[in-house]
Parts: C-alpha cells; structure tokens; sequence
C-alpha cells in the first residue's frame, strides 16, 4: 500500500516536473490549470503515503535519511502550492518542484529497514523538532528558488534582454514579497525547532547543548537567517543581496542537512 | 441571400475623408432606418469608428445593393459621390465574412491586435438589434463574428504584448513594481510622450503624481491636469525618493540625475526599487544610474526595442488567426447557403419522402400475402398524401423568395423539421454574454 501511493507520488511528480518545465516554453492557461492538477494530485499521494507509513510505524517517517528526504520534499512541495494558490506563480514551480522530485527518488534509492525506534527516539520533543524543522527548511528552499529568480530577472532587466523567460518571471515585487514571507515564517519555526532540539537533547543526553556537528551547523543557519531578517527590517536589505544571501543559507542547509550526521548514532 | 460589406478604412482613406463620412451614434437611428428602406437592402448594420466606417448588408442582388450602398454613404453625408467613391471598398459572399471575421478579430486594424475594435462592433451591432434594422442572417453573422474574434483572442497571443512605447513602459514597470496601485509617479518636465506615458500610469492604478518644471507655473498647471503635486525644479532631487517611477524629458543639455543621486534616493527608500524612464534627448539621466543596486534606468530606445519585438510576435500570431478565421468561414458560409429557397424545399421534401418510405416498409414487410397491386396503391396513396401536406409550405416559402424576409421562414422550418444539422454551440456561447 505504501508502495503504491509511493510510486503514484513519483509518477506524478515527474509529470508535473515535465509539465513544469514546458510552463516556461509554453504558455497556455490549460496547461497551467492541469500543471497545477498534477502536482496537487502528487502531494495528495505523498501525504498518504507519509500517513499510512506513519499509522503502520506508529511513528512519524522522520528517523533517517530515507524517511526525512521523502518529508523535506513533502514539505516543498506543500509549501509551493501554499504560496502557488496565493501568488500564482507558476515559474516557481519550474524551479523547486524538480528539487522536491530529486529529493523523492533519492529518498526511495536509499536502503530502508524495518526497525526498533531506538529509545532516544522516543521522545515528544523529538517529534516537534524534526517536524518543524522540516517547515522551515521547506520555507528556505522556496525562498532560495525565489532568490535565483529574482536574480535571473534582475539580469533580464539590467542588461534590457526581454525574451519569453523575462515575460514569465513574476515581478521583482512580488519576488520580494514571497521571500520576506518565508523568511518570516521559516526563521521563528526555525528557532522553536532548535529550542525543542535542545530540550530533547536534555532529556535524552543530559545536555542542552552538545555542540555536536548538526547543532553547530544549525545555529549557523539560524545566525545567516537571523541576519537577513534583521538586515531586512532594520535597513531594508532587498534585493541581490538579499537574494544572494538567502541561497547561501539554502546552500548550507543542504549541507546541514546531508553532510552533518549527529554524533550520537542509532 | 448575400452578406456585402461597404467601407473605408485607414488603409483606403485619410482622417479627412473618414471623418466626413462617420456616422454619429447619437443620431444612428436615422441612417439605419436609410439604410434597410434602400431598394433591396433587407437587412443593414453600420460600423463607425475612427478608423473605419462600415456598412454590412444582406441582398439578393449583389451588384445593385453593392452599388446603392455606396450612393447611400455619399448622399447621407451630402458629399459629392466621386470624392468618396475611390475610397470604397466592397465585398460578397467569402470575402465580406473574411473582412468582418478579420475585422472584429483586429487583424485589419491599424495596430493589429488591438482590443477596442470588438467592442465597437459589438456597440454598433447593439444599435442595429435595437432599431431592428439586423435581422436572422446580420445577427447570426456579428455572433459568429464576435464568437471567431474570442477564438483568436484565446487561441492566440495577437493582443498579449505591448505595442507602444507608453504600454511597454507600464508593462516594464509591473515587471519591476509588481501592483501599481499604491505606486507614485513623478514627471520632470514636460513633453507629449512623458504625459502620455502618465496618463498610461495613471489609467493601470498608479496613486498620486508629482510634476516638476523650470517653469513652476507649468509644472502646476500638469499638475492640476493630473490631479498631482507640483515640486520647484530646484529641490526635485529631494522629492524624488517619493516616486517609484521617474519620467524624465527635459531640455536640459547635461544630465540632472547622476548616480550619486539615484544611490542617495535608493536608500531613502529602504532599498525598495525606482523606475527610471528617459526620453529626453540628449540624456537627462546618468546611464550609470542603471549600476545602482534598485534603480532601473530605460531609456526610449529600450521602449522602442520591446514595442519593435513585441510586434514582431503579434505578426507570427496573426499568421495564426487568419488560419483560424479560414476554418470558421467554411462553416458560416455552409450556414448561409442552406438558407436559400430551392434548396430548403428539396431538403423538406426528401425529409418527408424517407419518413414516408420507412413507414411503407414497416407496414409492408409485416403483411405477409399482400398483392403487389395493393402495394403500388399504397405508395401513390402516400405519395399524394405527402404532396398535399407539401404544397401550401412549398407555395408560400416561393412567395416569400419574392419578397424579403424570406430566411425567417426558411431558418424555421430547418429548425421544425431538422433539415440540418446545424452547429450553434458556439454562438449560443455567445448569445449568453
């Protein structure tokens, strides 16, 4: 049963991807409608495959790389079709939704074991940390996909090239606006995750804080965003930099997430 | 029964001659009530704009019609015929469903693509159907016509682009500024195409806007047009970061914007983006302008380029919907054949003569020892039934083919008897709007 809303979740992604991906040729309302179908249609899939995966455990997929990948791509996609409904940004979709597809088949290439939970896992404080540390990595990655964007647009108007991609674009404000709110949302579910992870962290090891290398590396992330979002309030940074600066961030997100293991194994 | 078109336009007619010959539409009732009492005209739509003043008609005698039309247009506005007459184009059958498909699709206007022309057909086609001067075959024709123009619209993209350089402008600007509903304009200086370009503003939304001019009663009066604030010329730098669009043509013979200024503005503004639009010449704006992080500079020549592009793509697109426009007016034209008379009587008369022959088969294949005398009796009995029930229909749509309103009649019994199957859809689409 996994396995089918497993592979369904795949096949329509990649259809979406490609569908996606002829939105930047092509520009049609019919296709854009149907994209948006399809892609929508996926995520229902992969949300009940994540459920049913998670009645069947009885614990929520979150565990290792195999189970978190499957989710960080879940909460990419959920959160290009939150900001899709409300800006209708189509060409976004064009750039994350190829990732949460990467993200997916990576997922499923991975070995996956039937297991114990270990005991460390079992905490509620685990939970909300893994969880919301998803949603704010799902908030950076549209805020990266929204950088390069900007940043591909900002070229198309200082070099005055005004080819199909420049009319498919959103405007640089509407850009803006997308970025800011992800950084408003992503940064606090950010923060509260770190401070869930460090009461796990108490509760399972005895220690608020262990500096180990993924704690290390996620106040690095909360510190890039924390910048920007102050740099963003306080002096009204925008723009390239900001844009650049937020692709850093993902950079080093992705890194994070796949180079740092915790040193505490299980 | 013919559709003709009779008309100028501005490809055949200068202003001078087009606005002689323009039918008012306050007063439209008069030439229409002219129009459809001219000998053999039947039925008569007007189409007056600017660019163009049409007549479209239905006559059986194409020649005559054609002819009196153009008479028509010369006495009703007391011009001498000859000085119109060369002007004058007309069309039948095929051609006059070709111009008015391509007309109201904006393919023959004088910047393709345009919108304004539909809704003034649909304008003109209102006063026709309410002085009654359109009839079944006109108001089936502007449907189809209005129907074929959405077509075009939809299926193409003719109207998608900006195609002056005061719409590139605004077009440029959403690009940059997204909504322009909360967005300010200031205009330094004066010229026809900064006001222009203004008034564009003004019309998607944009909020408020400053006039500036060495001449501070000149920027006063702009700014009153405009409903604006008017700036002394000598402080503008200090106002500036309140725009987020900047149009600039003055006659200054150096640039009065460097980007010293634009960086000083663009942090006065948080770093929010401000559009800058030169059209003077020489430059009123530092080319450098355009390296300051949040400050876009264009200049009319990067308008020009986008209109120049943009009709570039209007033309690939029109290719399109003269494609489209052959497919439909194989259908119309279908349509209005069978609108004759000799062939709706033969058509009636087939429909009875398989009714009758299938119920004389039913009857006849179940009667097992039936003579064949009994059987040939059969047939002539039904046979002089069937002529009966026939000749009063068939004799008064021939008395009617003498007369004028002969299609009524036709279309109806078409429709009783389901002599064809005909496609409406997508003209009851239409009807529905």
């Amino acid at each position: 049963m996994t396995h089918l809303f497993f592979f369904l979740t795949v096949a329509l992604y990649c259809c979406a991807t490609i569908a996606y991906l002829a939105c930047i040729i092509r520009t049609s309302p019919l296709l854009t409608c149907w994209t948006a179908r399809l892609l929508t249609g996926g995520f229902t899939a992969h949300l009940l495959s994540t459920i049913h995966l998670a009645v069947k455990m009885k614990y929520l997929p979150l565990t290792n790389m195999q189970e978190s990948l499957s989710f960080f791509s879940l909460a990419i996609v959920g959160a290009f079709i939150f900001f899709d409904r409300k800006y209708k940004v189509t060409t976004l979709g064009s750039f994350v939704v190829p990732v949460a597809l990467l993200m997916l088949v990576a997922s499923s290439s991975l070995h996956a074991e039937v297991r114990q939970l270990p005991p460390i896992l079992q905490s509620n404080w685990f939970w909300i940390h893994a969880l919301l540390a998803f949603a704010s990595y799902a908030f950076f990655t549209i805020a990266a996909g929204i950088a390069v964007m900007y940043l591909i647009q900002r070229y198309f108007l200082k070099t005055k090239h005004f080819g199909a991609l420049f009319q498919k674009l959103p405007s640089l404000e509407t850009m803006d606006e997308i970025s800011y709110r992800c950084l408003t949302a992503g940064w606090p579910l950010l923060t509260i995750a770190i401070i869930s992870g460090s009461i796990w962290s108490e509760k399972a090891m005895g220690s608020y804080w262990i500096w180990d290398r993924k704690q290390t590396w996620s106040l690095i992330i909360w510190f890039i965003y924390a910048a920007l979002l102050h740099g963003r309030i306080t002096i009204g940074w925008r723009g390239k930099r900001a844009a650049i600066l937020s692709i850093i961030g993902f950079i080093v997100v992705l890194f994070t997430f796949f180079g740092m293991k915790h040193s505490i194994t299980w | 029964m013919n559709i003709i078109v009779v008309g100028l336009s501005h490809k055949t007619a200068t202003v001078e001659i087009r606005e002689k010959v323009a039918f008012s539409p306050n007063q439209i009732e008069k030439p229409l009530t002219a129009l459809i009492n001219l000998d053999g005209i039947i039925e008569g739509v007007i189409v007056s704009t600017c660019n163009r003043v049409e007549i479209y008609a239905t006559t059986r005698d194409i020649a005559g019609g054609t002819a009196r039309i153009k008479r028509f247009m010369a006495e009703y506005h007391h011009l001498p015929f000859e000085t119109i007459e060369p002007h004058l184009y007309s069309f039948h059958a095929e051609a006059a469903i070709r111009h008015v498909f391509r007309v109201a699709s904006s393919l023959d206007s004088m910047v393709v693509g345009e919108p304004q022309i539909l809704g003034q057909i649909k304008t003109s086609y209102g006063y026709a159907a309410e002085f009654k001067s359109s009839g079944i075959i006109l108001n089936r024709f502007l449907h189809k016509a209005f129907s074929v123009a959405k077509r075009v619209r939809t299926e193409t993209k003719i109207a998608s682009s900006a195609v002056s350089v005061a719409f590139a402008a605004v077009e440029l600007a959403k690009k940059i500024l997204g909504d322009l509903s909360d967005k300010t304009i200031m205009l330094i200086g004066a010229g026809e195409m900064c006001e222009l370009a203004a008034k564009h503003f003004l019309n998607s939304g944009a909020k408020g806007v400053m006039v500036t001019n060495r001449t501070f009663e000149r920027a006063v009066r702009l700014a009153e047009e405009f409903g604006g604030e008017a700036v002394p010329f000598e402080s503008f730098l200090d106002h500036l970061h309140r725009a987020d669009i900047v149009l600039s043509s003055t006659g200054a013979p150096h640039c009065i914007i460097g980007p010293k200024d634009a960086e000083e503005i663009v942090r006065k503004r948080r770093f929010n983006p401000i559009f800058f639009i030169d059209i003077a010449v020489p430059r009123d704006i530092d080319p450098k302008v355009d390296d300051v992080e949040n400050a876009y500079l264009f200049t009319v020549d990067h308008l020009q380029e986008i209109v120049q592009a943009n009709l570039a793509q209007r033309n690939l697109e029109a290719a399109k919907a003269e494609e489209i426009i052959e497919q439909e007016i194989g259908q119309f034209h279908k349509w209005l054949s069978t609108l004759e008379v000799t062939p709706t009587i033969v058509a009636l008369r087939n429909r009875f003569d398989e009714i009758r022959r299938a119920e004389i088969d039913k009857t006849v294949s179940g009667w097992k020892d039936l003579p064949p005398e009994a059987e040939k009796r059969l047939e002539s009995l039904t046979i002089a039934i069937m002529n009966k029930l026939l000749h009063t229909p068939t004799s008064v749509l021939k008395q009617a083919g003498q007369g004028g309103r002969v299609d009524l009649y036709i279309d109806a019994i078409r429709q009783l008897f389901e002599l064809e199957s005909l496609q409406r859809n997508d003209e009851e689409l239409e009807l529905e709007e």
